[in-house]
């Protein structure tokens, strides 16, 4: 294969080197997530910079989700009226009293891949 | 109230006379250690263990008469346990309890001078090797620990649910401060969290400390910018001094940088610890590399196992420390090695003698360390280091990164692909230890970076079965 220069792209951490995830993928990150014990939670922002710890949160935790659709729902509701900002789904363990889980579900831009 | 006592009796005692308690029921306050003792030919255990005991305490070859005014049942360490090493001839596990009081509170220095002094050098042991350290509660909360640990790191970081990335930056030595940032510059835009100052980087006549920060921390900003992720370099501050130590460390921060670098056995714990709590006070996370550390704990019979020497370290303070990494080497050591992978960033571990934990170990919330496991792995291994470490570690690929066809940006986005393609599948449910190669494979279709990498570095095989059975 011929020598290529990488080209410059902005990220956004966890799961951002891949292709764009299907809402399928998705699910299967959620299930994950809530097999675990995590609390799942949707955060968006216009134009994050890497220094921005707290994105704007999307309504509250779901505490009571149980199953992937719950919060991907309420990613498209996010999508849909938030359409030009970045998503991602958080985790919560309240047990380790920490955040652990963050990828990124929506990108108003086009990625490379 | 002072006890009635016999007059003084000058001459040597049997040490087991007074430091052989089988009896003795250890307390929740006692430090515990247990050493493989190896007596010379003709000395019997009890009376070898009851010197290990002795002289890593209160005792000393001969009676003296200042003895008459102290109370030594409170302070004396006891042989309280000894058990033949199984499939050995003449070795023993002899387990030691120390009262709290022999140790000045937070200091790894004090404790380490005390049971691993003049002790290993005793003429009646032919060799001594310290397996593992219990200590109390009462004394973990006399110390702080790591600065930030590891849940504080990764929200500084703002990267969660996966291992972090490094690679130490080659040659390790000779590069001019510029090419050395430009170096750094493309593995950090190319998707790596971290590179890393290899260990003997100081500051040498090619490169000062002062040029070689001020162009790496451009290198981080600039990657940081164009990536929109958290970037670092482990700056390595380790100096001749402690004041050009600190010296570093301020300068580095005063530019900004995020983590810094520190040799703690080659540096000393006195040293670290100082460090440690500058970089709380300070807000900037510390790596802690382990040059020398093969000299303390590669002999079986002799010497400090390495789980005692990463515990210390816990309690002086690190955010990251090396542990190895497993891959490639014998079965048995993956047990030993996650052993004290636990015991850096757990916070209670139970006794388990199958991974050389003697001792059951409640950190009582003090920080975890992320181990650190670096060296000699590429992107084929990342499947079996994802499995094995799961996303409290830090993963590091020097030579898997600058070695890639097409340079050091491109090497980075390949093991930034195929980590995220392993944390991806893992989540899906799928096993990584059975089908780690398919994953790689797959990601290969659509990362040209990778599917280069993955033609030079060969594919390897991951037994996980077999490393099941220690």
């Amino acid at each position: 294969m011929a020598m290529k220069t990488l080209p410059k792209e902005k990220r956004y951490e966890t799961l951002s080197y891949l292709p764009p995830l299907t809402d399928q993928q998705i699910a299967l990150q959620i299930q994950y997530m809530l097999d675990q014990g995590y609390i799942p939670a949707v955060e968006f922002e216009k134009d994050p910079k890497p220094t921005d710890h707290h994105w704007t949160m999307w309504k509250l935790p779901l505490f009571s989700a149980n199953n992937p659709q719950d919060v991907l729902n309420e990613v498209r509701e996010c999508r849909q009226e938030y359409a030009d900002s970045y998503i991602r789904v958080v985790g919560f363990d309240n047990i380790k009293q920490c955040q652990t889980v963050s990828f990124i579900v929506y990108k108003p831009g086009v990625s490379r891949f | 109230m002072v006890q009635t006592k016999k007059g003084f009796e000058a001459g040597v005692k049997d040490y087991r006379l007074t430091y052989y308690t089988p009896d003795y029921t250890p307390k929740d306050t006692d430090l515990l250690a247990c050493f493989r003792m190896t007596p010379q030919p003709g000395v019997p255990p009890e009376e070898a263990g009851a010197a290990v005991a002795a002289e890593s305490s209160t005792g000393t070859w001969t009676t003296v008469w200042t003895d008459g005014l102290t109370d030594l049942d409170r302070y004396k360490g006891r042989c309280y346990d000894l058990e033949a090493v199984p499939g050995e001839d003449n070795q023993y596990f002899c387990f030691v309890a120390y009262p709290l009081d022999l140790f000045e509170e937070g200091s790894v220095t004090n404790i380490l001078t005390s049971i691993v002094g003049n002790v290993f050098g005793f003429k009646a042991l032919r060799a001594l090797r310290l397996e593992d350290i219990r200590f109390p509660v009462a004394l973990i909360k006399t110390f702080e620990g790591p600065p930030h640990g590891i849940t504080v790191e990764r929200d500084k970081l703002n990267k969660y649910g996966r291992p972090l990335l490094g690679c130490t930056i080659k040659p390790k030595l000779g590069l001019s401060a510029k090419n050395y940032g430009r170096a750094v510059y493309e593995v950090l835009r190319g998707g790596l969290d971290f590179t890393k100052d290899d260990e003997n980087i100081n500051s040498q006549p090619f490169m000062r400390w002062r040029d070689r920060f001020l162009f790496v921390q451009e290198a981080i900003e600039k990657s940081q910018a164009e990536t929109n992720e958290i970037k670092g370099h482990y700056l390595n501050v380790t100096a001749p001094t402690v004041e050009q130590m600190m010296e570093r460390a301020e300068f580095a921060k005063e530019i900004g940088t995020p983590i810094i670098m520190h040799d703690f056995l080659t540096g000393g714990f006195t040293a670290n610890t100082t460090l440690s709590k500058w970089c709380r006070r300070n807000g900037v996370l510390l790596h802690i590399h382990r040059a020398m550390h093969a000299v303390i704990d590669r002999q079986r019979n002799h010497g400090i196992h390495f789980r005692v020497l990463a515990k210390c370290l816990r309690l002086s303070g690190g955010d990251h420390l090396h542990s190895g990494t497993v891959v490639g080497k014998l079965e048995g050591e993956r047990g030993i090695t996650m052993g004290f992978v636990d015991l850096m960033r757990e916070d209670y571990v139970e006794e388990d003698r199958s991974r050389g934990i003697f001792f059951t170990q409640d950190y009582a919330s003090l920080p975890g360390t992320m181990p650190v496991a670096s060296g000699g792995i590429h992107v084929w291994h990342m499947p079996a280091l994802v499995e094995i470490f799961g996303d409290d570690s830090c993963l590091q690929f020097g030579g898997g990164t600058l070695g890639h066809p097409w340079g050091n940006a491109p090497g980075a986005t390949a093991n930034r692909v195929a980590l995220e393609a392993c944390v991806q599948a893992r989540n899906e449910g799928r096993n990584l230890a059975r089908e780690g190669n398919d994953v790689i494979r797959e990601a290969c279709r659509w990362s040209p970076e990778l599917a280069v990498a993955c033609e030079l570095w060969k594919e390897i095989k991951f037994e996980f079965e077999a490393m099941d059975t220690i």
